[in-house]
């Protein structure tokens, strides 16, 4: 209801009953404070990320101090368990509620960074393809063919773990294997862009190919590119998440969700909540991701309907 | 129709090529093949003695070819880690994997099937919502914790199924409930909208009109189009598997090509690693020929 008044008080006209005389921003502004998917997904994330920024600083404790002492102590809900240890601790004593809040961070770093660099080669790619056509589109549909041919997970595995893994080659090898949504739909878009008035009126007035596409094409495959985008990001963290699971990714003692649950394998008996935990924080990340996903395209597709109040 | 077909294997053939000349490169340029059998902290000396022992000394064109013909007689090269032949490895743990990959494309069957043509029957509805809620989930959870999951509950808690091996079949049920899971949200959701789409064409009223309803309606008349894209991408999916085994093989312990796979990286084997990328592409570029095919066999308008 905040949110609603806030939203009302900030744009006025978009609370009008004529819903046809919206200009397209104030139409996305109420489809999305009507979308409850993309609302419950957004506000999730913004939580998220507040707790992977201030987290840290407010609850001041390392995820990397070993106390052998305290190894695998219950979380506060458990018989034993105390408020000084929330989740308990690992098999080395660290805290574990420090190691899943520092592991957002991680998740998200990787992420974003991973969707940013996917992003830059298949919207390049994508546009030049639908742009150009002719042989630039058969080189880059080659391209996709192999792309897509190529098993994903055991190349970055593969080049990860040789290379030597760090949080930015993960990055680089998750982003160079998944471009093939980013280029499928620029490719698609651009086709149905550079035949429009607009662009036939910018190359009239001497604008370069390299103008028309910054400046007419590029923005407006934007908002199916952002939706793309925030899939791709989901997909990159369960990919990071997979590839330190299996002990190719990012390396101990570096607190990755993935890490975590590979550690805590070994005492899912006694200790299952060492896999859980950092299995729900995985899990939340990526609905909040996706169902923001999902939202967006509902919302950006110009066909669907806006609902009135 | 042959036509069709030549033309496809032709594009698969050349992307099979090029993607061997990739593997090869990326496994024995961009990363130095002595340097990751020598180890981190190994000597000059010994990366170099080791350059000379394998051969890496030679250019890497000659090298590329004598792996590529080796392919085609049989000779997948030898591993460094196994000390066995590359191609007896692949074929004594190929059956796990394929009975995986089969068992999981079944599973993917019997749940997003069903699921999405109840969904399609009645949109907006509860089961509507319960399908997609499901869809939502399987496509967030993380496969590998998943199975854990299932281990904690149904081989830990409530003993059902074995934690883990690949002995007999209940081995292979929840390793293929797990890789299955991972393409329910993708064919679900196609089932869906393709058979809300069958339904509001014009055949299907004038179908309605002549006097079928129920399930005879939706079987014999709308499924049979709505059901084109689904077999498709399953082929895809099954071909995804063997890729896919990866993480699961590991989870469940399952001494397939997945395993195979990590168990070589980790021992930096490149022989079994570049045999097994490669192999794992020819087998989804196959099952992407063969849902091609299948499609233009089913549709005649895909032929032209």
């Amino acid at each position: 209801m905040i949110f609603k008044t806030f939203i009302k008080r900030l744009f006025p006209r978009s609370f009008d009953n004529e819903i046809y005389n919206l200009t397209p921003k104030d139409l996305i502004i109420r489809k999305s404070s009507n979308h409850g998917g993309f609302k419950f997904g957004l506000s999730l994330l913004i939580i998220i990320f507040l707790f992977a920024i201030f987290g840290p600083i407010i609850f001041d404790v390392s995820p990397y101090e070993q106390d052998l002492t305290k190894r695998l102590l219950p979380p506060v809900w458990k018989e034993g368990g105390s408020w000084k240890y929330i989740f308990g601790t690992d098999g080395n004593g660290r805290d574990y509620f420090a190691r899943i809040l520092y592991g957002t961070r991680i998740s998200l770093t990787i992420g974003f960074g991973a969707a940013c660099v996917g992003m830059i080669i298949g919207v390049t790619l994508g546009v030049c393809a639908g742009y150009f056509g002719g042989w630039v589109d058969q080189v880059v549909s080659y391209l996709l063919t192999c792309q897509l041919a190529l098993p994903g997970l055991l190349l970055a595995m593969t080049i990860v773990f040789l290379i030597g893994p760090s949080i930015t080659v993960v990055i680089f090898v998750i982003g160079a294997t998944h471009w093939a949504f980013f280029l499928v739909v620029s490719r698609s878009a651009t086709q149905k862009i550079k035949n429009l008035d607009y662009v036939t009126a910018a190359s009239a007035i001497g604008a370069s190919k390299f103008q028309i596409i910054m400046r007419d094409i590029i923005p407006n495959t934007f908002s199916q590119i952002i939706v793309i985008f925030t899939l791709e990001v989901g997909i990159a963290i369960l990919n990071e998440a997979s590839l330190s699971f299996l002990g190719v990714g990012i390396q101990p003692p570096t607190p990755s969700w993935g890490l975590l649950i590979a550690e805590g394998k070994e005492a899912i008996f006694f200790q299952p909540w060492l896999i859980i935990l950092p299995g729900i924080a995985l899990f939340t990340l990526v609905v909040s991701i996706n169902m923001m996903g999902d939202g967006l395209r509902d919302i950006t597709d110009p066909n669907s309907k806006v609902s009135e109040e | 129709m042959l036509r069709f077909i030549a033309g496809r294997l032709i594009v698969v053939l050349s992307v099979g090529l090029t993607l061997s000349i990739v593997t090869f490169f990326l496994l024995n340029y961009v990363i130095d093949p002595a340097q990751a059998i020598a180890g981190e902290d190994a000597l000059f000396e010994e990366i170099e003695q080791i350059r000379e022992q394998y051969g890496f000394d030679r250019s890497i064109t000659v090298r590329y070819f004598e792996w590529f013909s080796g392919i085609f007689q049989g000779d997948l090269g030898i591993s460094y880690y196994w000390n066995k032949p590359v191609i007896s490895l692949l074929i004594d743990r190929a059956p796990e994997t394929i009975t995986l990959a089969l068992m999981s494309v079944s599973v993917t069957i019997l749940i997003s099937i069903p699921l999405g043509i109840l969904a399609a029957l009645n949109p907006n509805s509860l089961i509507d919502r319960i399908a997609l809620g499901i869809a939502v989930t399987a496509q967030a959870v993380p496969n590998f914790w998943l199975g854990l999951i299932m281990i904690l509950i149904f081989a830990l808690a409530i003993p059902i199924f074995p934690v883990s091996g690949d002995k007999t079949f209940f081995h292979f049920v929840l390793p293929s409930i797990v890789l299955g899971a991972s393409s329910v949200p993708a064919v679900m959701r196609l089932m869906r909208t393709g058979l809300l789409d069958v339904i509001n064409a014009d055949f299907i009223r004038t179908a309605r009109s002549s006097g079928f309803y129920g399930w005879r309606l939706v079987f014999n008349h709308a499924l049979r189009n709505a059901l084109l894209p689904v077999v498709s991408v399953l082929a895809v999916q099954l071909g995804n598997k063997f890729g896919g085994s990866v993480i699961t093989e590991s989870v469940f312990a399952i001494n397939g090509l997945g395993r195979l796979a990590l168990e070589s990286i980790l021992g930096a084997d490149i022989p079994t690693v570049q045999i097994l990328v490669f192999v794992f592409a020819i087998i989804f570029l196959f099952f992407n020929l063969l849902a091609d095919i299948l499609n233009a066999y089913l549709d005649p308008r895909l032929r032209l």
